[in-house]
């Protein structure tokens, strides 16, 4: 029997016994020696997700992911009825979903004016529509890929009617391979691990299938298998990775929205990307999983996002349940003494008839 | 912008349905008047979602294993706390009666535990690691050594061996007693199921009274009225801190109170106070008489099992819905920003 070094909490390694927060070196922390691979990851930019669902595809195929329907139910073929998204969600048998949202908004005073088209993004006084503009439009649109362009040009974007703007988010969702796992605390047979990339995986020869990483995890990411009692996630292609590729979904991905590459790399690419819209004017784009100071210690697989997390199924403030584990301790403990001191109370009080 | 605090960004809404926004719903029976009498209150706030589809995932966690996990290991729990103290103060028939309690208990629930599992034939894979993060694996070193004491302390009472040995292994079980009662909180509270982890400092204490006021009724109900004064005594204080413990939980203010008095989980709570409550009255009355202990411990026992079923479903309901996930995680951003702005002003 091994005492888990899963946490750095309870290692004596950590003298601030972090449950939460930044861990510059989440492979370390695990136990990895010095000259562990650096920690890789996600970055999926949903500014150019165009919802192809190759991501999903090629994890598919690549894992051998039984179908289900939107509700996760194995076997069955199943429209969602809600949108063109009938993934519906994360699960055990869906290890990236991209989720669909359609979306419209009331242009204050649409009149044409001679702004460029992405002006409009600004929110601030008149907008100006493109209606008038229709060879432009062409031209942006036929080079959506094209940088420049896309500066000009936001492909989610659309008018329809006079004053009715509509846009199309898509972002490909995928398990964040958080820097403090609530999965990987939880799990009371050391199933699921830290890699030496820093990812979070499940083994399935060792899952008894308890269930509790369902439960424990903020983003409703891993779930189970009915038929099979144990439980899968996405494991950042490990089998891949070990063998120098990338991993399916950022390797079939056309827009390169979905990035692999080392977190670090990833991070600063993220910030450039979110600077650069903003300075574009897009005022919603924000980076989500990238702060490290969030409640989950930062997020191996991070998002740009046009919109609020809940929007695409996200929580917006996800806190990792473990940090608040010492507390709950604190408190059973006393509720233990608690029992003790009743029941001697009660004999104490009572006397033999 | 000037909008509620989960306002998109932007005027964007979704396109299909209006509003992407939805209204959290919560609204108050005023007066005794039908369908006109519900009135929205202040709080009934807005938000977004994906779809209206749940964030987190329900529990796998099937009902009744593990609600009857939680009781059965309470009830063990205190009964073999009662037994020990039972033993040394010579009430020879309460220790028995708890220690019996203690060892059925205590195999019931490792059954319910292990049926529990996705794959029941690996449940000694828990025994591999011990993790300090994880309340079930630290629940499988409690539970293991208290069943095997009790078991082991149950089985010398009924053949009357080794009358040494057996005080020894009442008192090593009474050890791991209290922990196994309350360890539960923590096993339900340390998840990402809303309406369980907002009252993690809660739990504990609710199941450690439910957990006396069952263990403390069963022995009453089973001990002739000469010994069962203790067990009387200790289930009557447990299930007044289970009643006040819940009260704790099910009259926050907080929006993820809200699942323990709606629908299932609610008739289960109201059940439970209502069995409890009686259950009280009778033992404080009439529990020195044989039927009136009967009764009262049976009720408390009901009144346990009834909140654990209560709790349970309450945690299972909170993750069916996105609003217990989105309003207060942007209610508690509201206030970080909030004190982040008066901080720097």
């Amino acid at each position: 029997m091994t005492i888990s070094s899963a946490s750095p909490a309870f290692t004596g390694r950590d003298p601030h016994n972090r449950l939460f927060g930044p861990l510059p070196d989440v492979q370390g922390e695990a136990g990895y020696e010095e000259e562990h691979p650096k920690r890789v990851g996600f970055f999926t930019d949903t500014s150019v997700c165009i919802g192809c669902k190759a991501c999903e595809v090629a994890c598919k195929e690549w894992n051998t992911l039984p179908m289900d329907d939107s509700h996760g139910v194995r076997d069955a073929l199943g429209l969602s009825g809600m949108s063109y998204d009938n993934t519906g969600q994360l699960g055990a048998n869906s290890w990236r979903h991209v989720a669909f949202i359609e979306q419209s908004r009331t242009v204050d005073l649409p009149m044409p004016t001679f702004g460029r088209p992405g002006d409009d993004r600004q929110g601030s006084g008149p907008s100006p529509a493109e209606a008038g503009d229709d060879v432009s439009l062409a031209n942006a649109q036929q080079s959506v890929l094209n940088a420049e362009a896309l500066s000009e040009f936001d492909p989610q974007t659309g008018q329809s009617g006079a004053d009715t703007q509509v846009r199309w988010l898509m972002s490909s969702d995928v398990c964040k391979h958080c820097t403090h796992a609530g999965c990987l605390d939880v799990c009371p047979t050391g199933a699921l691990f830290r890699t030496e990339f820093g990812t979070v995986v499940v083994q399935g020869d060792i899952c008894n299938g308890c269930g509790y990483c369902v439960a424990s995890c903020p983003y409703g990411v891993i779930d189970q298998r009915k038929d099979d009692g144990r439980v899968f996630k996405c494991t950042m292609c490990y089998d891949r990775l070990t063998d120098g590729l990338q991993p399916a979904c950022a390797t079939a991905c056309p827009t390169q929205s979905i990035q692999f590459g080392d977190l670090d790399e990833l991070q600063a690419r993220a910030d450039a990307r979110l600077a650069t819209l903003q300075s574009q004017g897009v005022e919603t784009a924000r980076l989500y999983g990238r702060d490290e100071n969030d409640g989950v210690g930062g997020a191996g697989a991070f998002f740009l996002l046009l919109d609020e997390p809940e929007v695409y199924g996200l929580p917006p403030d996800p806190v990792v349940t473990t940090r608040d584990l010492p507390a709950m301790w604190k408190a059973a403990g006393k509720a233990a003494v608690m029992m003790v001191g009743v029941a001697v109370t009660a004999f104490l009080g009572s006397r033999k008839r | 912008m000037t909008g509620g605090i989960t306002s998109p960004d932007a005027g964007w809404r979704q396109a299909d349905r209006g509003p992407a926004v939805q209204r959290t719903g919560k609204r108050r029976r005023r007066g005794g008047g039908r369908g006109r009498g519900e009135v929205p209150m202040v709080d009934d706030v807005e938000f977004t979602s994906y779809y209206g589809r749940q964030i987190v995932k329900t529990p796998v966690w099937k009902s009744p294993d593990v609600p009857l996990y939680l009781f059965l290991g309470g009830a063990a729990g205190s009964a073999s706390i009662l037994g020990a103290l039972a033993d040394v103060t010579g009430r020879p028939a309460l220790t028995r009666v708890a220690r019996l309690t203690a060892a059925g208990g205590s195999m019931a629930s490792v059954v319910f535990l292990i049926h529990d599992l996705g794959r029941p034939e690996r449940f000694l894979h828990m025994l591999r690691v011990l993790k300090p993060t994880s309340p079930l694996s630290v629940g499988t070193y409690i539970l293991s050594p208290f069943s095997a004491a009790a078991g082991a302390t149950a089985a010398v009472e009924l053949l009357g061996w080794f009358p040494r040995l057996k005080r020894f292994g009442g008192v090593v079980a009474a050890l791991f007693g209290g922990p196994l009662a309350t360890y539960t909180g923590v096993l339900l509270a340390n998840t990402a199921v809303p309406s369980w982890h907002e009252f993690h400092g809660r739990l504990p204490f609710v199941f450690g009274g439910s957990a006396m006021a069952a263990g403390g009724g069963i022995c009453m109900a089973l001990t002739p009225l000469s010994e069962s004064e203790p067990a009387r005594k200790m289930a009557i204080i447990g299930a007044g801190i289970e009643l006040a413990a819940i009260r704790g939980v099910e009259g926050s203010d907080s929006i993820l109170a809200e699942p323990y008095h709606e629908g299932r989980p609610g008739k289960f709570m109201r059940a439970a106070r209502a069995c409890t409550s009686t259950g009280l009255g009778l033992a404080v009355l009439g529990g020195r008489t044989r039927l009136g202990a009967v009764a009262s411990g049976t009720l408390l026992a009901a009144g346990s099992l009834l909140t654990r079923f209560g709790v349970f479903e309450a945690g299972i309901a909170s993750t069916k819905d996105p609003k217990y996930i989105v309003v207060p995680q942007r209610e508690r951003m509201a206030a970080r920003n909030g004190q982040v702005r008066s901080v720097t002003h």
